[in-house]
């Protein structure tokens, strides 16, 4: 069975890899070298080629040009199974495990070769011996769908070593993780270089876990290697700079204090509604959030969240409690929003706050298109004054878009983002409800996103923030809340809010 | 002996006989089903494809005059249906829906197009085992006389439920109805899983139509199968695509189905239409009671496109 040995870890090269699509290269000659046993990171912007190098290297590309090696040999990856006969393995940035499956149901599964009739005394047995060696306790008996974020990323892991694989690409292997578990985890597979089992290289956009964990960088921007080095011999700054080249950063405004009478506009009272399972319920105590502040919510995905966020967006009906906006309930009806001036930035804008296939224009005047100047309701809508709105937010906002005529949808990340940010936050805005707005954006357009949220918090307006990234949290917010199983269970002014603590909240601790 | 020596009794054992007659058909139709749905993708056609098996086998029982060659020929006849289907879904931007309801009306279509000749001669039935011989009441005997198709049925309902479990087949089947991508990623295409998942569904199918005019009612005509075929597929879902699930709600739809005569036969005289419609309100109240509005199924393949 090939499962039951771990190969000892291998090192990989890549000479000159090069990969054009069409006219566009993606990858320009560029040449890594990852020691057998050593932790490798590859930072990068998003579309600065590391997904695009890996790609090539664990043979779901073809590259157009460029070798590899491993373990200083030459070797012809074209497929993904070459790819795993040597060794080399992938565990992605979604989960690739069957959620209805169990743990071991998994692990048996992927195997190259399964018997007809699986055996499953004789699996389990095998499974237990093969679990003794492994880092990780995991429970094998439980289908996927019911573990935490945390023991499915171990659990895919395991899978891969289970495959007998000894190169392990991990993409952004955190981003799903709390603090304690992404710890736990990559110390974990830290170890398991250290004793020369394992060789990794780790996607990752993360600076702090970089410098905890990894050896060696690579830097990649526009496709073209900018950098390389031992982590110990470099700063943070210096990655970054490696990683931005030198492009402006939209800086972010200072933070103006919250004045002492500034008033209550957001008030949520006992607040109760079904999750999404049916099966619990979201219970918010009590929730205030006044005129020129950011209150955070931080908690791992999956704790009611999301199911807040859409009963504030009126997407949910609630069973119980109170939303108040200054002062009067809000239903979240189009005309309770226009009148309270409550504005939302849901997460995956281009899923949740467009309508794909209509134009920029069209996008960005959601919020007004019935309106006159005087903002009164109109009958006949003018496609002129909408195209002229919009023009005027485009260049405002900065959107990057071929034509205002074009469909949202074909803009990148950044810039759906940007145009929604333009209709969300144009006008008097006295509520802002935000919902991990720099998820999956490049650094420049995350520093940009960011200082307007600021900026709308020192014009005044009370801002909601809900974030699976505690260090955005961090860096916005004036009060955090931690939201676990549902509920609000701690509360911390910024001054001493501590990760350490909001990350013993967040995983239920306490 | 009749009806009225029995009593009241007579109920609740033409209930039970009914079960196992009616209920054959539902059983394939819907193990059928469930092998298709597990495999991510929902086969609507299965009502043409019982209906053009029944006609097959009926038609190939005539000629070759064995009822067992009919079988065979209504599942060939079936796994044809099935490929196709499976066929045409792999393109993209193809619904599979839609696709069902097409071969639904294409399937009964077909079989009244080649079935009008077979609708006179009669075909040798398929046998039934007489379990009810230690009785001496007609009732008894009647009811517990099971035909072999239906024990086949109750057996291949155990072997699937272990079968999705404990063998390779099962699992990859699973696997490609809950991730696509997952799937992928194991290197399995899930268009070829999906095709064979719906070949045999449409072979299991197959077989519940040549049980419909080899057994019972027994003849070949062109309003035979009245729906069962939607019903079963509508079936799978509330035994929530557990093979031991559809065996259970099988039998249930088929006792409900047996409710209209079994009164009328004990003399009620009024109203016994109503009880005719048992099995479509059944149908409605457990629909009805065992989903929510705020809540998806439980236990349902993450790829169908119904759930999704």
């Amino acid at each position: 069975m090939s499962g039951t040995i771990v190969k000892k870890a291998v090192g990989v090269e890549t000479i000159g890899m090069t990969m054009r699509f069409g006219a566009f290269t993606a990858l320009d000659d560029v040449s890594i070298k990852v020691p057998a046993g050593s932790f490798h990171a590859l930072l990068g912007e998003n579309g600065a080629g590391k997904s695009t190098l890996v790609k090539c290297m664990m043979g779901f590309y073809r590259p157009t040009a460029g070798d590899m090696l491993v373990d200083a040999r030459e070797v012809a990856i074209a497929s993904p199974k070459d790819a795993s006969a040597l060794g080399l393995g992938m565990v992605y940035q979604h989960f690739t495990l069957v959620p209805s499956l169990t743990g071991a149901e998994n692990l048996v599964i992927s195997r190259e070769k399964v018997p007809g009739v699986i055996d499953w005394r004789k699996e389990r047995a095998a499974l237990a011996q093969f679990m003794q060696r492994m880092p990780f306790k995991l429970p094998l008996d439980v289908k996927v769908a019911e573990l935490a974020a945390g023991e499915k990323q171990k659990l895919e892991i395991v899978k891969q070593l289970y495959l007998g694989r000894s190169f392990l690409v991990l993409d952004e292997p955190t981003s799903v993780l709390t603090p304690g578990e992404a710890q736990e985890v990559l110390g974990l597979v830290r170890d398991m270089t250290r004793t020369g089992d394992l060789t990794v290289l780790m996607i990752s956009h993360k600076f702090h876990e970089v410098t905890a964990f990894a050896d060696d960088i690579t830097v990649l921007r526009k496709g073209r290697l900018t950098g390389t080095g031992k982590v110990s011999e470099l700063s943070h700054k210096q990655m970054a700079a490696m990683m931005i080249g030198d492009q402006p950063i939209a800086a972010l405004d200072s933070r103006a204090p919250v004045p002492a009478g500034a008033r209550q506009v957001l008030t949520v009272k006992s607040l109760k509604a079904p999750d999404r399972t049916g099966l619990k319920s979201i219970d918010i105590g009590e929730l205030d959030v006044k005129s020129g502040e950011i209150v955070g919510i931080a908690g791992i995905s999956g704790n009611g969240q999301k199911e807040f966020l859409e009963v504030l967006a009126g997407q949910r009906a609630r069973n119980a409690g109170d939303v108040l906006v200054k002062g009067s309930p809000y239903g979240a009806s189009r005309s309770e929003a226009r009148t309270l001036n409550v504005r939302f930035i849901p997460e995956e804008p281009l899923r949740n706050a467009c309508a794909p296939r209509m134009t920029v224009a069209e996008n960005m005047a959601f919020r007004t298109f019935d309106l006159n100047e005087a903002g009164k309701p109109v009958n006949w809508i003018r496609m002129s004054a909408i195209r002229d709105y919009a023009a005027r937010l485009v260049e405002q906002f900065k959107v990057k878009t071929a034509s205002l005529a074009s469909p949202i949808s074909s803009l990148s990340g950044g810039n759906v983002q940007r145009a929604v940010l333009a209709r969300e936050l144009t006008g008097e805005v006295d509520l802002l409800i935000v919902s991990n707005p720099c998820f999956g954006l490049d650094f420049s357009a995350v520093a940009e996103i960011r200082a307007r949220i600021m900026k709308a918090r020192n014009a005044g307006a009370a801002v909601l923030l809900m974030s699976e990234d505690l260090d955005e949290l961090l860096e916005l917010s004036d009060r955090i809340f931690v939201m676990s199983d549902g509920a609000l269970v701690y509360e911390t002014p910024i001054a001493q809010a501590s990760v350490q603590t909001i990350g013993e909240h967040m995983a239920g601790h306490h | 002996m009749d009806a009225t020596e029995i009593g009241l009794w007579g109920v609740p054992l033409a209930i039970l006989g009914g079960a196992i007659r009616v209920s054959t058909p539902f059983i394939f139709v819907s193990l059928g089903e469930a092998i298709t749905e597990r495999s991510g993708r929902i086969n609507l056609g299965l009502e043409g494809t019982l209906v053009f098996g029944a006609m097959t086998a009926y038609a190939v029982a005539v000629v070759t005059g064995s009822p067992w060659l009919g079988v065979l020929a209504a599942a060939g006849a079936g796994l044809c249906f099935g490929l196709f289907h499976g066929w045409i879904c792999k393109f993209r931007g193809v619904n599979d829906i839609a696709i069902g309801i097409a071969l639904m009306l294409f399937g009964s279509g077909l079989a009244f197009f080649f079935g009008k000749p077979f609708i006179q001669p009669s075909a040798p039935d398929l046998p039934a085992i007489a379990f009810g011989g230690w009785s001496n009441i007609p009732q008894v005997q009647a009811a517990l006389n099971v035909n072999v198709l239906f024990l086949i049925g109750a057996a291949l309902a155990l072997f699937l439920w272990w079968a999705f479990r404990n063998t390779r087949a099962g699992l990859i089947v699973r696997v490609v109805g809950d991730s696509s991508d997952a799937a992928r990623a194991m290197g399995l295409n899930p268009n070829t899983v999906r095709l064979l998942a719906t070949g045999v569904g449409g072979a299991l199918a197959g077989i519940g139509g040549a049980y419909l005019s080899l057994y019972y009612p027994g003849s070949w005509t062109e309003r035979i199968s009245s729906g069962q075929g939607l019903m079963a597929v509508a079936l799978v879902i509330f035994a929530r695509w557990n093979p031991l699930g559809c065996f259970a709600a099988a039998l249930l739809f088929g006792g409900a189905g047996a409710l209209g005569p079994a009164l009328q036969s004990v003399g009620v005289t009024q109203g016994y239409y109503l009880f005719y419609a048992a099995p479509y309100i059944l149908t409605l109240i457990i629909m009805i009671a065992t989903s929510s509005p705020s809540r998806s199924l439980a236990g349902a393949p993450g790829e169908l496109s119904i759930t999704k």
